[in-house]
């Protein structure tokens, strides 16, 4: 009896994976809520607040896709995940999108069968060194003891760039952000690598961040971005083209201040009329309504404002746009055109 | 000899002398510390050295302590108030701010705050419903009636729902007994247990989902719904520790039962389940429980998350349990066996009035230990992902208010972990002397 009963589970699990597949969009719709996989925190881009309220600028993105599908940012189930159990949740279905600082690599992509939808932020692995060790670039750091959180990209691409430099180090490995700080403070080593937002954040952290220094060398790059499973291109679109409609929104100048008298009526520019429903029928090609990107753009603001405000020069972590600017300023950001 | 008396000794006392008061050195604290603390040269030294000792880390502890830094808002402002005050440097002083921002969310996580009176009373009545079973000296005996509700009350006042669910699984009880003697009156115990577990599980799987859910639209009564989502804290810690410690005694108890029986297949069933169980680490069941499953399963069935570690810390303890327990059994000398049986005793009579009574009384402290050991490991789900308090000391570090603060969010959680633990340690030896009956 036990096995037919286990078959049998085999057998509805196998249906209705099939049938589940067909449109996480429709799910998504007919449960009102989206389930969105978040980091168990990272400053800056997804910590709760004192009440329990996400934030942060992966959150932003959810919570964008949420008033862009649902016209609810609030209608989002934040779902923890660590860096072990990310990719699990998404691939079983537990969580609809995965907005995680995950960085968008071959092997995710292809064989873990995820689809990362865009680049929200463009990191790279950094070093900071006390400014007391005199040291002024990542090339003098022969023999040196690095703190190096361990089982991440991180690791190799450190053995990576000191045996492509022909230099020796002494890694002092650590399991988490917190602890790698408090061995950097005691001094157990000279260096602490991690993505260069990590360090800004952690030097923010510190009693003295003037006595630190971020060298200039970026060792590796580190794409991170929301992803969905692969094969529901519906659902892969409306997540890659609502990230697009927050990026090109602060293209064209649509700031969450402006975005209602823009959204009441079509004006001169029609991209933005196209952008905010007010011409053509965009959203409805995507599944939603014509005011999709209104309620996205509107839950935040565009892609800079969410920056600024999580992560940006005027916050603590105080990052600079640098590579995550928009193309026109010299920066990467290039979000095809909505037409 | 007694004529000659007064002739020999010139003077004879003839009453007592008052007592004298023990010199004053041998009393008071002085005699205490002669005693205890300085009764030799090298004892003395040892003091000494001990003393400085202690000085040495609370003279560094105190000062860090003692911070005025409760109504901070951040880290930079606990540093300006303690800069102010001229304590700078990485030990200047603790950054108590973040423990009154925060102590809620360590407690609840993310529960409803307006519902914040369900997990309290649930919490108070768990004493209600233990103290009949711990104390019972001290209780009035109708209150185990509460004892036994408990189990249903306390997942309804958590996750809230219609009050007709606990209802009925209560009823599936009643059905799996009503089955039990329509059977075993036909074909015997065996088979009257075994279909009613079968008719009670039916219920329970099947039935009570539906049927709870009509019910529940024509007489709607119930409390709102919570998700498992929003259980973390310390909420989650003893959620998931007093129900795993709860069944785990029980399962622990058949499984030792089992491992001792004569029956093959019970003895292989149960002898395999506690090696295997034993054989693996706690976190590669919690995994299994988070993403394991969850891949076995149909996507979209809510299988929830909470319930599954509830299940494999469960399974995981009641292996450990069973093994304390066959310790307690190994010591019983055989006459208490051979002794029941020349009573006339049937099996689980015997075990019922003679051979638990003894072999869970010598038990205890491994039985508590086990317990103690089950609730800290609870804390392993923070690495799937579950905001325990560890996990949930990372999410408020990663807050830019509070990044970089260790010591008093560990401290906080230390002490809270601290004083269930000690608890549980100090009923256990309160329970060793109550049912000491001095044969040792």
């Amino acid at each position: 009896m036990k096995k037919s009963v286990f078959l049998g589970a085999l057998t509805v699990a196998g249906l209705s994976a099939g049938a589940a597949a067909a449109g996480t969009l429709d799910d998504v719709k007919a449960r009102g809520t989206l389930n969105c996989g978040v980091t168990t925190g990272l400053v800056g881009f997804a910590a709760p607040d004192a009440n329990g309220v996400w934030e942060g600028f992966d959150v932003g993105v959810c919570r964008a896709v949420a008033a862009a599908v649902l016209g609810d940012s609030t209608a989002v189930e934040f779902v923890p995940t660590t860096g072990k159990t990310r990719f699990t949740a998404l691939a079983s279905g537990e969580i609809d999108m995965l907005a995680r600082n995950t960085t968008w690599t071959f092997s995710r992509d292809v064989d873990l069968k995820f689809e990362f939808t865009g680049v929200n932020y463009y990191d790279g692995q950094g070093f900071m060194v006390p400014s007391g060790l005199g040291v002024s670039s990542a090339k003098e750091l022969d023999g040196a003891t690095v703190c190096i959180q361990t089982g991440t990209t991180t690791e190799l691409n450190l053995a990576d760039y000191f045996r492509s430099n022909n230099m020796n180090y002494e890694p002092v490995p650590i399991e988490t952000n917190a602890e790698a700080q408090q061995q950097y403070l005691a001094g157990a080593c000279d260096v602490y690598t991690t993505d260069r937002s990590g360090l800004a954040a952690t030097r923010a952290a510190f009693e003295a961040p003037g006595d630190h220094t971020i060298l200039p060398e970026t060792i590796s790059k580190e794409p991170l971005g929301p992803l969905v499973r692969h094969g529901d291109h519906e659902w892969g679109d409306v997540v890659r083209w609502t990230l697009n409609a927050l990026i090109v929104a602060e293209e064209l100048g649509v700031t969450s201040a402006n975005i209602t008298d823009m959204a009441s009526s079509a004006g001169d520019n029609p991209e933005i009329n196209r952008l905010l429903g007010t011409e053509g029928n965009l959203g409805e090609m995507l599944g939603l309504e014509a005011d999709w990107a209104v309620k996205a753009i509107s839950a935040g603001g565009n892609y800079g404002e969410l920056f600024e405000r999580h992560i940006g020069e005027s916050t603590p972590i105080g990052l600079a746009r640098g590579l995550n600017a928009q193309w026109k300023d010299g920066g990467l950001l290039y979000a095809p055109p909505f037409r | 000899m007694s004529e000659m008396h007064a002739e020999t000794v010139g003077y004879v006392r003839d009453t007592m002398l008052p007592e004298q008061d023990p010199p004053a050195t041998s009393v008071g604290a002085i005699g205490w510390l002669r005693e205890n603390l300085f009764s030799g040269w090298f004892n003395s030294v040892l003091t000494i050295l001990s003393l400085i000792f202690i000085y040495w880390i609370l003279s560094a502890l105190l000062p860090w302590f003692f911070s005025p830094t409760w109504e901070a808002t951040s880290l930079n402002e606990c540093r300006e108030i303690l800069a102010e005050m001229g304590r700078e440097g990485h030990f200047g002083g603790a950054c108590w701010g973040v423990i009154r921002d925060r102590w809620v969310q360590l407690l609840f996580g993310f529960y409803p705050s307006g519902l914040y009176w369900r997990p309290i009373l649930a919490f108070i009545l768990l004493f209600v419903a233990l103290g009949p079973v711990l104390f019972s000296d001290y209780f009035p005996g109708k209150l185990i009636w509460f004892s036994a509700i408990y189990p249903f009350l306390m997942p309804w006042l958590l996750w809230g729902g219609s009050v007709w669910t606990p209802l009925l699984v209560i009823a599936g009880l009643g059905i799996g007994y009503g089955v039990f003697r329509v059977v075993a009156a036909a074909a015997g115990n065996l088979a009257g247990i075994i279909a009613a577990v079968i008719a009670a599980l039916a219920w329970w799987i099947f039935l009570v989902g539906p049927l709870s859910e009509l019910i529940h639209s024509i007489i709607p009564a119930g409390l709102n719904s919570v998700d498992s989502r929003n259980f973390g804290g310390f909420m989650l810690s003893i959620t998931i520790g007093v129900v795993a410690i709860a069944i785990s005694l029980p399962l622990g108890i058949v499984l030792a039962l089992g491992r001792r029986s004569d029956l093959l297949i019970v003895k292989a069933l149960c002898v395999g389940f506690i090696e295997f169980i034993r054989g693996v680490p706690l976190i590669t069941l919690l995994f299994v429980a988070s993403t394991l499953l969850n891949i076995f399963m149909p996507p979209g069935t809510n299988f929830d998350i909470i319930l599954r570690v509830i299940i494999m810390a469960t399974l995981f303890a009641s292996a450990y349990m069973a093994e304390v327990i066959r310790g307690g059994l190994a010591a019983l000398p055989k006459g208490q066996y051979e002794g029941a049986d020349s009573l006339g005793l049937d099996y689980w009579q015997a075990q019922r009035l003679i051979i638990m009574p003894q072999a869970l009384k010598i038990s205890i402290p491994g039985i508590v230990s086990t317990f103690i050991g089950l609730f800290k490991d609870t804390v392993l789900v923070s690495i799937i992902g579950l905001l325990d308090p560890l996990g949930l000391s990372n999410a408020i570090r990663a807050d830019s208010d509070w990044n970089g603060i260790v010591w008093e969010l560990y401290g906080f959680i230390a002490l809270l972990f601290f004083i269930f633990c000690f608890g549980m340690s100090r009923y256990s030896m309160y329970l060793e002397r109550k049912l000491q009956t001095g044969h040792r």
